[in-house]
């Protein structure tokens, strides 16, 4: 289906981007591609039952790749003639033949199978199609709540993302994609003279349709967030020292974003973003016999996973979607790749690589990138902990350039004794370093506690990218962890 | 009539044709953004995108609603205008709706206010890649990574109070890396004119600081004396302008500052300085230069209208897309070098790994760290501005003065305004440099920082 305001007389969007190909090739390049995107967005949030923002936005362009010897080129136009596609491809190919001036060693591109297709993720309810006012009202009453019962600040907001993409190449791809994202989420702060407290639903996004925010219940669990906040200024602080860590699913699937997700990119191995977003610690070498974690870990990346935020069709450079196992009974097997960086790596397959919009070159990125159960139950975690603390939902993230040193903090925690949930504590923070967490990783919660997150705000690339990413997780137990640091 | 200012007419003509009695503004920008990224030595992604962009808010029978789209083939501004008047229809009133600015002399503000360079506006990616080449040249050998930017925007404001007003800017940065197995040394610059991007001179000091890293040794956790390079002081000055100097934190008790008292060592002074960007943000109101502390002494927060009316006090020209939620904070921080470096510091004659300016900071200090950057900064306590991150891109032991050598990767739990609290700080370096921020296209100005006292929780292997 075309954009609304698409004139009849314009080119079908296949053939803008076939254009922006062909002039691509005609300039010089050896391999050109074009995606041609129309998106939708909108965003409302809500703060103390006050609409502080409604946010909707509509853009269309072409963003083009070429490739000129070993040297790419990008140039991205929001004009969808057939000058502007081919304006867009010609000045791709002369990006290309500056980047050359610079250039790096002979590159080739995995092959990847030439597909003429289309596919679209499921939607029960259009989001957009729901009125502005029923989901004002979700978020106004969320927010009154939590007032209500407590809160000094209640905030509420949704974000609903509407992408149609028209991709070809000159290898011959022709690949139409329709992508409804949505999702939702609630806070609660409390003010104390000294500081302030935070809790918050489950932010949860997903490749789907309004029934996902209407199943998130934010009404139901406002009081007790609320509640929690308040409490959690008099609470005493997590205590310092080395203990058994128990975390939730929502915080595990931030650990595996930051401590796995990132590591195992392969532009990041390679070095491409040595100077802004860093390195890995793991090196190629080891791929196939480093040991990760304990033998209970298990991290897939599926892009396939129904409903998950980084789920698609086809990757932005036509890669069909395929889950890759990435660790396996804690040795690591897999890393997420595009189509160069694998040749340069001498791997076989790519299907990582997306942007964030028209105007971005497309980059290596994670899909859904998660957690296979374990045997446990986060009930069995607790009962077999003499001493401990269970923390959950996070507050602040931050790690190294290897990504191997992290500190992360959580909005709640736990003391835990004698297998036993007992007070509440607050600003509980964790540190270590990825392999030695990952290694002390002893339980590890079933298949009935899987929960598959969604991160809508992945940041990386120069220009800045924000992507979205999926992360099935469960509770786990870790053990010898430092907790409680603090200025 | 400059083409954005054309197209905001027509989107208030619009406006008036289907709600004669709303209040309108329009903001309309046509950006260019190019930026030339390497890594491993070579040019491995090489991006250019240009559009136009319009922001509309309006406010119609007491509610407010705001739109944003770009300009196309595809764009429809009527349809835009009516989806954006029939989202207002559905919000509820909006009782702080601060209303717009008036027409009074905003041209006459902002004449020969604006921050462009035609040659960088209209950059070509040869002209990127010849300053990269010249880093990478510069080198000698070291593998090399990093960007070479170029922006530019020409931009309109118009509302139906009758405030028109015009504006363009470009902007042109390095922030690159040159490396050794065990150390990276980094070089930045920001500066409206491509022509101040000298590739080999930034090449040279990156591959200085990186020699002058190998092989850094493990420390001890805990409280150090610090002298803080530029590149980590804007850090701290972002995340106080994020958390502390924002009108919506102050608002809403979220931030430390407090207008009128001591907060900061009297060798503090911090002003909001737009030297960089457009002379006047999305509300059509000017930038102008703004002290925020003044000697130690915290004078105000930042406002667009709608903190501004709220707390009785002016738009200090801070409006920008999205602010409802984040609200208003600095862009063009600017911490005050010292008019001239403390006496008794010449004892360090050559210092390849920093800038002369710094050495005087290090001659003062018995027994510290030199610190070139942070990395991975995030906020633990947003009212306290605690935050925990990492060093990078060199750490440096200083005994007696001198620096004696380089040190591993630390992480930091710390709360900045007490790091700059009375007392708090030793010396504030003479000369301020323009660096471009890890994230987005912000950008600061400071010189180096010397504190008392920095707490160091750990070494980055754990």
């Amino acid at each position: 289906m075309a954009p609304r305001h698409m004139p009849e007389c314009l080119m079908s969007f296949f053939e803008v981007a076939d254009a922006a190909v062909a002039a691509a090739i005609e300039a010089g390049a050896r391999y050109a591609d074009a995606r041609v995107m129309h998106r939708r967005y909108e965003s409302m949030s809500v703060r103390n039952t006050e609409v502080e923002d409604l946010t909707q936005t509509e853009d269309a362009g072409i963003g083009v790749r070429a490739l000129v010897g070993s040297s790419w080129g990008f140039h991205a136009l929001p004009d969808l003639t057939e000058a502007g596609a081919r304006r867009a491809g010609r000045a791709a190919t002369e990006i290309a033949r500056a980047s050359a001036r610079v250039p790096g060693p002979p590159l080739e591109l995995v092959e990847v199978e030439v597909r003429v297709d289309s596919w679209a993720n499921p939607c029960r309810i259009d989001p957009l199609s729901v009125s502005l006012s029923e989901k004002g009202d979700l978020l106004v009453e969320t927010t009154r709540l939590m007032v209500e019962h407590g809160a000094d600040i209640a905030e509420a907001s949704y974000s609903i993302w509407d992408a149609r993409i028209w991709f070809t190449s000159s290898a011959g791809h022709r690949i139409e994609q329709h992508i409804r994202k949505c999702g939702a989420g609630s806070s609660a702060t409390a003010i104390g003279e000294h500081e302030t407290q935070r809790r918050s639903s489950p932010r949860q996004y997903g490749t789907a349709g309004w029934e996902l925010v209407e199943d998130l219940d934010l009404i139901g669990s406002a009081p007790q967030l609320a509640s929690e906040a308040r409490a959690l200024l008099t609470a005493p602080p997590c205590p310092e020292g080395t203990t058994t860590l128990i975390l939730g699913s929502e915080q595990m699937a931030l650990q595996i974003h930051e401590s796995v997700g990132h590591a195992v990119e392969l532009d990041r191995i390679l070095g491409w973003e040595a100077a802004f977003a860093g390195t890995s610690w793991l090196d190629l070498s080891q791929l196939g016999n480093l040991q990760y974690g304990s033998p209970l870990m298990n991290i897939t990346a599926d892009p396939t996973i129904p409903g998950a935020l980084g789920s698609f069709g086809y990757d932005d450079e036509g890669t069909p979607a395929a889950p890759r196992d990435i660790v396996r009974d804690g040795i690591w097997v897999g890393v997420l790749a595009g189509r160069d960086s694998a040749a340069v790596a001498g791997l076989d397959y790519a299907g990582s690589v997306r942007s964030d919009g028209w105007a971005r070159l497309p980059m290596v990125r994670m899909t859904n990138v998660g957690l296979l159960p374990g045997p446990h139950s986060l009930e069995e975690m607790i009962a077999e902990t003499s001493e401990g603390v269970f923390m959950e939902t996070n507050r602040s993230w931050s790690i190294d350039d290897k990504r191997l040193n992290f500190q992360f903090g959580c909005e709640i925690g736990w003391e835990i004794r004698n297998g036993k949930r007992g007070r509440m504590l607050r600003n509980p923070t964790y540190t270590g370093i990825g392999p030695v967490f990952w290694r002390s990783m002893d339980m590890l919660g079933g298949a009935d506690e899987l929960i598959v997150w969604g991160t809508p705000n992945c940041g990386k690339g120069q220009p800045s990218q924000i992507g979205h990413t999926g992360h099935p997780a469960v509770p786990a137990r870790f053990t010898n962890v430092r907790v409680g640091v603090r200025g | 009539m400059s083409a954005e200012l054309d197209i905001a007419a027509q989107v208030l003509e619009l406006v008036r044709h289907r709600a004669p009695n709303a209040a309108a503004e329009v903001f309309v920008e046509t950006h260019r953004l190019a930026l030339t990224r390497f890594a491993n030595s070579f040019i491995h992604q090489n991006v250019a995108d240009e559009g136009t962009s319009v922001w509309l808010r309006l406010h119609h029978d007491g509610r407010t609603a705001i739109g944003s789209a770009n300009i196309g083939p595809l764009s429809s501004l009527d349809d835009f205008v009516a989806r954006t008047l029939t989202a207002s229809q559905l919000l509820p009133v909006d009782p702080s709706w601060p209303g717009l600015n008036g027409a009074e002399s905003a041209e006459a503000a902002l004449h020969g206010q604006n921050n462009l360079d035609e040659a960088t506006f209209h950059a070509s990616p040869d002209d990127r890649a010849a300053v990269v080449r010249a880093f990478v040249d510069a080198a000698e050998g070291l593998p090399t990574a990093g960007y070479c930017r170029t922006t530019g925007s020409t931009a309109a404001y118009a509302n139906t109070a009758g405030r028109s007003v015009t504006g363009a800017a470009s902007t042109a940065a390095v922030d690159a890396i040159a490396r050794t197995p065990s150390s990276d040394g980094v070089a930045r610059i920001a500066s409206v004119r491509l022509s101040d991007m000298d590739g080999a001179r930034l090449g040279a000091v990156a591959v200085a600081k990186a020699r002058a890293g190998t092989e850094p040794v493990t420390l001890p956790a805990g409280q150090y004396p610090v002298v803080l390079e530029p590149a980590a002081v804007i850090d701290v000055l972002i995340s106080l302008g994020l958390y502390g100097f924002n009108g919506k934190a102050l608002l809403e008790r979220r931030s430390f500052i407090a207008p009128g008292e001591a907060q900061f060592d009297p060798v503090i002074s911090l002003v909001d300085d737009p030297t960089l960007g457009l002379p006047f943000d999305i509300e059509g109101t000017p930038k102008r230069r703004l002290n925020l502390v003044t000697d130690g002494v915290t004078q105000t927060a930042v406002h667009d209208r709608r903190t501004a009316a709220a707390l009785k006090v002016s738009s200090t020209g801070h409006a920008i897309a999205g602010g409802a939620r984040l609200g208003p904070f600095p862009q063009n921080l600017l911490l005050s070098p010292a008019p001239e470096a403390p006496a008794g510091s010449s004892t360090v004659d050559d210092l390849p790994i920093a800038d002369p300016s710094v050495a005087p900071l290090i001659a003062g200090m018995e027994r510290g760290l030199l610190v070139s950057d942070l990395w991975y900064t995030r906020v633990l306590d947003p009212r306290t501005v605690v935050m925990t991150g990492l060093t990078r891109n060199g750490v440096w032991l200083i005994e007696n003065g001198e620096l004696v050598r380089p040190v591993r990767n630390l992480r930091f739990t710390q709360s900045y305004p007490s790091a700059l609290a009375p007392g708090a700080v030793r010396a504030v370096g003479s000369r301020a440099i323009t660096i471009p921020y890890n994230w987005g296209l912000l950008t600061a100005t400071a010189p180096a920082l010397a504190v008392e006292s920095w707490n160091f929780t750990g070494d980055a292997t754990g």
